[in-house]
């Protein structure tokens, strides 16, 4: 089990000035295994992944990554690293096309001379390819993201996380502002990520996502490590209970 | 709510008016530019879409679009420049100097971009670095500074007579003699071909290269563009001083136009590039706009204050007039917004 390992925090804590967001949190995370990190507000879970994907430094402790010991100082670290993270609010720029967003940051381009020139025809073809193994439906690649609801920006958030071929993907409560319709499909998503071998970290207020998609769950109360345990040890009411900072 | 059938609803609903909408939004602002055209010229017969008269509104707008370019490029990542009519006084001054100092022609034509660069830099390490809350205040600070150290070096007095190789840039004609016969008196002024070749560049600076993309996610979302790895403070600071570069151009072409720096050059045109920006159809809230739309805006504004001129009416209507132009175009792209979010 252990060499399977993909990424492990190790007693991370952050302050914010005089605020400690998180105190001492472990955290690792196996291949093709998706964990689901639940909490009330506040409890540190937005904190983590964020010092995670290298959004923010921890102020204590260490990231392994494959193993290894990372520092990271940017995303740009940890997605070369091949750690992808879906934001809440999406991350995506509304007025681009699903293409330049999903490609944001990366975009393909072609030497002309001495110059690098967006690949126009590139990008819309390898969109259509990533969406299409997805199994995401949307009208054209040329979309722009503002027309496009809840759910389908949810699913263009995944597909540009895991357009690199991303080995982690953190998603922060990825089915919150969803039509009852659309969670379904999100969650199918995620499953469908799992069978491509890739690890998932999924932040939920929802029991039944966490019980839909998820291997493990680790609980945060108060930015410290609370509970954890296997999906199949443990049951709705007792999770609920570590989200309001009850055990037996 | 369902999605999909709300959709078919309104398609059925559709009116022709609503179905018209994508294409006035790509051609409306050509459309009212040839709406212009016919006007004053069955206003003016004789003068109007005369040679001279056409060449002279190139002339007119070439300098100010060189500003409006730039700040369009600062819109679109939802900031502002206030302070690109005291750049370009500025980089008007010290081009004025360098050539009084007798600085060979190639040196003095170098010194406005150069200023313009180096103010656009500044404003830009100033907004990022300094961390202050919206670039309107730190280019408005500039706006008294840059004018300032203007008026600083030169005196405040005017400063006349620069070398042919400058004038060119501003009042040089290219001329027509192969198509008109010997000696004829229709010509392309220099500037113009200047514009046009700016304007293409930074058409494609802005459309086919991933800074130009990245610019436009700024706009859009600045979270979005630095969780995207985007360091959006280096680009922020590239596009300040892009703008600044370019006003440094357009005090350059100032400079051949009127052969003289003089102390009040620029003044508020600072106000007439944002104005030429919104006309064009870019939101104030970034993320949106074109390059072709920054021409038309300039276009728009320069053909309005001729056609007005060359009626004899008045500066003070001119101005009651550009400002109502402001208003309708901005509440007319608002109400075809409220159109589009219902279909």
């Amino acid at each position: 089990m252990s060499d399977q390992l993909v990424l492990e925090a190790k007693s991370v804590s952050k302050f914010f000035g005089t605020i400690t967001a998180l105190q001492n949190v472990d955290l690792h995370l196996n291949k093709g295994e998706v964990l689901g990190v639940v909490g009330d507000n506040g409890a540190g879970k937005s904190t983590l992944m964020k010092v995670l994907s290298g959004l923010y430094k921890p102020s204590e402790g260490s990231l392994f990554f494959d193993k290894e010991k990372v520092t990271l100082n940017s995303p740009r670290d940890s997605q070369n690293l091949g750690l992808e993270m879906v934001y809440q609010d999406l991350a995506l720029a509304g007025n681009l096309p699903i293409g330049d967003n999903i490609f944001l940051g990366r975009e393909p381009t072609r030497k002309v001379g001495p110059f690098n020139f967006l690949d126009h025809k590139k990008r819309k073809q390898l969109t259509e390819e990533h969406l299409a193994k997805l199994k995401i439906n949307v009208k054209s690649a040329d979309q722009k993201v503002e027309e496009l609801s809840g759910g389908q920006r949810q699913a263009v958030a995944i597909a540009r996380a895991t357009a690199f071929n991303a080995k982690i993907v953190l998603m922060d409560e990825p089915t919150a502002a969803l039509a009852v319709k659309e969670v379904g499909k999100v969650l199918d998503l995620i499953l469908n990520l799992k069978k491509l071998g890739v690890s998932v970290i999924v932040i939920s207020h929802r029991m039944d996502d966490i019980f839909t998609v998820c291997d493990r769950v680790m609980a945060l109360f108060q930015g410290t490590n609370f509970a954890e345990s296997e999906l199949k040890n443990t049951s709705r009411d007792e999770v609920i209970g570590w989200i309001m900072g009850k055990k037996d | 709510m369902d999605h999909g059938e709300k959709r078919l609803m309104d398609k059925n609903q559709e009116t022709l008016f609503v179905r018209l909408i994508p294409f006035f939004e790509r051609y409306g602002i050509l459309l009212l530019i040839l709406i212009m055209i016919a006007v004053l010229h069955l206003l003016q017969p004789d003068v109007f879409l005369s040679w001279r008269n056409v060449t002279n509104i190139f002339k007119q707008v070439s300098w100010q679009s060189m500003l409006a370019l730039g700040v369009f490029m600062v819109i679109v990542t939802a900031g502002i420049d206030l302070s690109v009519g005291s750049i370009i006084m500025l980089s008007l001054m010290g081009l004025a100097i360098a050539s009084k100092a007798g600085m060979p022609w190639y040196v003095v034509m170098l010194v406005a971009p150069a200023i313009g660069f180096l103010c656009g830099m500044f404003n830009g390490i100033g907004i990022t670095l300094l961390r202050m809350p919206h670039p309107f205040i730190m280019t408005l600070g500039t706006l008294y500074i840059f004018r300032g150290i203007g008026n600083l070096i030169s005196g405040g007095v005017p400063i006349t007579g620069f070398a042919e190789q400058i004038r060119v840039i501003g009042n040089g004609k290219i001329k027509l003699d192969v198509f008109f016969g010997e000696g004829a008196r229709e010509y392309i002024p220099t500037s113009l071909i200047l514009m046009i070749v700016i304007f293409f560049i930074f058409w494609i600076f802005l459309n086919h290269t991933r800074i130009g993309k990245w610019i436009y996610a700024i706009g859009g979302n600045p979270g979005a563009a630095r969780a995207a790895g985007i360091n959006v403070d280096r680009i922020l600071i590239i596009v300040y001083t892009l703008c600044g570069f370019l006003a440094g151009i357009g005090g350059l072409i100032l400079a051949g136009r009127t052969n003289s720096a003089y102390p009040n050059a620029g003044l508020q045109s600072e106000l007439d590039a944002i104005a030429a920006v919104i006309i064009g159809g870019a939101s104030f809230f970034g993320g949106r706009g074109t390059v072709l739309g920054v021409f038309a805006g300039v276009m728009i504004m320069g053909i309005l204050r001729n056609g007005l001129n060359l009626m004899n009416v008045s500066v003070f209507w001119q101005q009651v007039l550009i400002g109502s132009i402001i208003i309708l175009a901005v509440y007319i792209d608002v109400l075809r917004r409220q159109l589009a979010t219902r279909t």
